[in-house]
């Protein structure tokens, strides 16, 4: 196996000299070619290579032989997916284009096709969240009477599918897409209802801070400094353990508690930034013309500092939203997060998780847990992808 | 001269890339050095300068490009040239020197490690060849201890030393093109000073041509035999430098060449018993254990300018600050109207505040950049005044119009829409929208362009005499004190080492410090770097003669 890979290897580099050989010839020594460094021939003749391979794999996961097929059919799946999104995102940009105010139009069009990508799926995601109980065909906790458990996604009778339940149902015999749908509810609500109160807490500590400095600044950052030191799931886990004995004397439900805890945990990150930032600007001259004026904290604050430092903070907003999100998801894995029967993501992956087992032969059967797992993966690269082009724009103005 | 040039460049088109669009930024200029000999390129900010020298170097920034044109060296097609050509070429052949050396050196190696790196580098000179030569290029460039100084890191040599050392790198291949851009810019006088005198110096001993890049008309008159002129992209006009001095062609040029001419005319001196509008008294000042300033006393009349002038370091801001209640002062006090300040602005009434405003040197900081500028000015409007709603917009329309800019134009704009010299005159209009009697002016004028800076001065001197405002003028430029200040006051190492009116201190006999610093500003007349370096004997120019002192 090793010996195959070097040969490959190797063999690219050849076809690499080749290649830059080649095209210093038919262009006749243009710039392009003549500067060319090996390694940059390298990279396209083995982004070349790889391309070759994709293609070959996803002829093969068509195969009609199942032994072949099965071999293949997530990277098919995979490759389908990435092409069918592209071209989702290509369109909702040209919608984009065209309706609008001047103003979204012409953030459209400035605006590479990641972006669009991650536009577009958190948009799907809100409508699923927002309109869940319209849109999940049955309850999150319903179990369907006359429906068999553990039925496969797909819906094809022949592997063992109902059409009438595309997604399959779970071990109890619960619709997977409700469950799906409701949980966008309840993890990303949840999720994004825990960063904002971050935010706030983080935020607000930290400009404070930066503003003021001496003594406070000190015990604020030394604080923060301790609770960092505590590996944050670690200590989310230890909290939760404490809350889950306490939620039920105090008759407070067990979400709540899990809000604050993630909060308070990701909240020394926001102050951690919200003070860095926010000491860049307050050494500005604007911020000493406002302090020599006489203005007080609350003005400078919110209107000198915070319109200054939107941009970075609402990159760290995206960001922060996908850690809480996977905190979230983690600890409800461990099974102290949200709490069944109400629907959960991580929850999910965690109680279908033996069915990867039959990943090799039955593919269909394996995608059950990847469902939820896929649901999270997609929102945090979109998510991404939205903050990558935020911080690009940010970055853009200051020149 | 019949050889061939060593550097042409022919109808140089240069583009650079905002908006998603390529926009043009040299609009075709041609350019021809021979050996030996040294260019000054001269222009606003913007007009493309810097962007031409390094296209000298066939070299552009990110997101710019040559798109026509040919920069030919010695016979070789830059632009064509290959990537391999070109490192054979740069740094060996042709060097750059750049404004800030602060910034360019790398802070983690030592001078000499990053002095040999290129003729180790491009194998002219062996490692200890090398060292050895670059103490003799030291010891050319008169930098102090030319055995020891290489040794030392980039933070422990003045700044005036480490733009030296950075000629002596460029030097260190021998190359027969330096481009110098802006390398003294940075620098006080009495620096800039040995700077000059000592890139002309090596530039003569070895034959080099170089490129010298500057705003500064009196500089580029000592230090170049040939003067471009650019506009915008565009040459305005090219000749050698006396027929450009005597007798410039265009337009553009004579309007440069008479800034330098505005100067106020004389007041009739204070009545003695005439209580100042501030005074500052026998005030000692500290950043922490480390003093700054020390007894320092002045008074600022009515209607009157004090500039405060001195080099970097000399405690000018920090009086400042000290006036303004930023720095509360260790010793002494502020008197506002004879009335004593709290030393701590945070200690002093809205009123008291409101009497000192302050205008900034780098207005692109001292404007928020998320607030219009209506926003920026009525917020003095409404916090002191207590103005709202229409009367405060007839305010700031009042207020921008007495800064000469049209209030309905501006007043929704965003400071990142206007230029330079627009930004400093919303800076004062905030200032003037407290209504204050007294106003500190640092530095305003430094980091503007000669016509706009001269705008900026006249418009300090029309409303000075509409509102009789008092100015605090702090400026290491002496054209700008001779041209608007009515008094003067010298400051070096936290004291007041001189001052008085005006026309005594332009006249003899000075304080030794004094005339050091008057004799230091460089003036238009191309001999005045020689006679002067006569003058004085080449061991006691710049720092040399400070230490003398």
């Amino acid at each position: 196996m090793i010996l195959w890979i070097a040969t490959t290897l190797i063999g690219i580099g050849a076809l690499a000299w080749g290649f830059r050989f080649a095209g210093q010839a038919a262009t006749s020594n243009a710039p392009k070619f003549r500067d060319m460094p090996f390694g940059v021939a390298y990279g396209y003749v083995l982004g070349a290579a790889i391309l070759l391979w994709l293609a070959w794999a996803y002829v093969q996961g068509r195969s009609p032989d199942p032994a072949i097929a099965n071999k293949f059919f997530f990277l098919r799946i995979a490759i389908e997916g990435f092409i069918i999104f592209a071209i989702a995102a290509w369109l909702f940009r040209i919608l984009g284009r065209k309706v609008g105010t001047s103003w979204s139009r012409k953030l459209f069009r400035s605006m590479p096709l990641t972006a669009s990508f991650g536009i577009l799926t958190i948009l799907i995601y809100a409508i699923l969240a927002i309109f869940a109980g319209l849109l999940a065909p049955y309850g999150q906790e319903e179990i369907i009477q006359g429906v068999a458990a553990n039925i496969v996604p797909g819906g094809d009778p022949a592997l063992g599918g109902n059409p009438d339940f595309y997604f399959g149902t779970d071990q109890i015999g619960r619709d997977i897409l409700s469950r799906l749908i409701y949980g966008a509810q309840n993890t990303v609500g949840i999720a994004f209802a825990t960063t904002v109160l971050a935010f706030l807490l983080g935020g607000t500590l930290g400009f404070l801070a930066a503003t003021l400095g001496g003594w406070l600044d000190q015990i604020l950052s030394r604080s923060v400094d301790v609770l960092m030191a505590i590996p944050s799931l670690i200590f989310a886990l230890l909290l939760m353990t404490i809350a889950q004995i306490w939620a039920p004397q105090l008759g407070i439900p067990l979400t709540v508690f899990m809000v604050v805890i993630i909060a308070v945990i990701d909240s020394t990150r926001v102050y951690r930034l919200a003070r860095a930032v926010g000491q860049n600007i307050v050494v500005m001259d604007y911020i000493e013309a406002a302090k020599l004026r006489g203005e007080g904290l609350g003005y400078l604050i919110f209107k000198e500092i915070l319109p200054n430092a939107t941009a970075p903070l609402l990159a760290e907003f995206g960001l922060r939203f996908c850690f809480v999100f996977l905190t979230i998801a983690a600890l409800s894995f461990l099974g102290v997060g949200i709490q069944p029967p109400l629907a959960d993501w991580g929850t999910m992956v965690r109680d279908l998780g033996g069915f990867v087992n039959y990943a090799q032969f039955a593919p269909l059967a394996a995608t059950a847990p990847l469902l939820a797992a896929g649901a999270i993966a997609l929102l945090t690269v979109a998510v991404n992808f939205v903050v990558d082009w935020m911080l690009h724009k940010s970055s853009g103005l200051k020149e | 001269m019949s050889e061939e040039p060593l550097l042409k460049m022919r109808g140089v088109k240069i583009e650079g890339r905002s908006d998603e669009k390529w926009n043009p930024i040299i609009n075709g200029v041609d350019l021809t050095l021979a050996r030996g000999e040294v260019l000054g390129l001269i222009g606003e900010s913007g007009a493309g300068k810097s962007t031409l020298g390094l296209a000298a170097m066939g070299y552009t920034r990110d997101g710019v490009r040559i798109s026509e044109g040919t920069v030919e060296f010695d016979g070789i097609d830059l632009l064509k040239a290959s990537a391999s050509v070109k490192r054979e070429l740069l740094g060996k052949r042709i060097a750059y020197v750049a404004q800030s050396a602060a910034a360019s050196f790398n802070p983690a190696h030592k001078l000499m490690d990053q002095h040999v790196e290129g003729p180790v580098q491009h194998n002219v000179l062996g490692r200890g060849e090398s060292e050895d030569d670059g103490i003799e290029l030291y010891r050319k460039l008169r930098l102090p201890n030319p055995e020891e100084i290489g040794f030392r890191y980039p933070h422990q040599v003045s700044g005036g030393q480490l733009q030296r050392c950075m000629t002596a790198m460029a030097m260190s291949c021998r190359p027969d093109l330096i481009i110098f851009d802006e390398p003294t810019t940075a620098l006080d006088v009495t620096t800039q000073i040995e700077v000059l005198a000592s890139i002309r110096d090596i530039v003569e001993q070895f034959n080099t041509a170089a490129i010298y890049i500057t705003h500064d008309l009196a500089v580029v008159a000592q230090m170049s035999d040939q003067i471009k002129v650019l506009l915008k992209g565009d040459e305005v006009e090219t000749s050698d430098t006396r027929t450009m001095l005597s007798a410039p062609t265009q337009e553009y040029t004579k309007s440069l060449w008479a800034v330098r001419s505005f100067e106020r005319p004389l007041k009739p001196a204070v009545h003695t018993g005439a209580v100042p509008v501030v005074s500052v008294q026998n005030v000692d000042a500290a950043y922490g254990t480390v003093p700054v300033l020390h007894d320092v006393s002045f008074d600022m009349h009515e209607g009157r300018t004090v500039a405060v002038v001195g080099e970097s370091g000399s405690g000018k801001s920090t009086t400042a600050r000290c006036i303004t209640g930023l720095l509360p002062p260790k010793a002494g006090q502020i008197l506002v109207d004879g009335q004593v300040m709290p030393a701590d602005y945070r200690k002093r009434s809205k009123d008291q505040l409101r009497q000192v405003q302050m205008i900034y040197q780098m207005a692109d900081t001292a404007l928020n950049p998320r607030m219009s500028i209506g926003q920026i000015i009525a917020r003095p409007v409404q916090f002191y005044l207590g103005l709202t709603g229409a009367a405060k917009r007839k305010r700031v329309d009042a207020l921008l119009e007495q800064i000469e800019l049209e209030p309905t134009e501006y007043y929704n704009r965003l400071p990142s829409e206007l230029s330079g010299g627009q930004k400093q005159r919303i800076g004062i209009a905030r200032a003037l929208a407290a209504e204050p009697k007294f106003i500190i002016c640092d530095e305003v004028t430094s980091a503007l362009d000669q016509l706009v800076a001269e705008g900026i001065l006249r418009l300090l001197a029309r409303l000075q005499d509409e509102l009789s405002l008092s100015y605090m003028f702090i400026t290491h430029d002496l054209a700008t004190v001779k041209a608007i200040a009515d008094e003067v006051v010298v400051m070096k190492d936290g004291r007041v080492v001189e001052q008085g009116p005006k026309q005594e201190m332009f006249q003899p006999p000075h304080h030794a410090y004094t005339d050091l610093l008057l004799s230091s500003v460089p003036e238009m007349d191309p001999d005045w770097l020689t006679n002067l370096l006569e003058e004085r004997g080449v061991d006691n120019i710049g720092d040399a003669a400070v230490d003398n002192m």
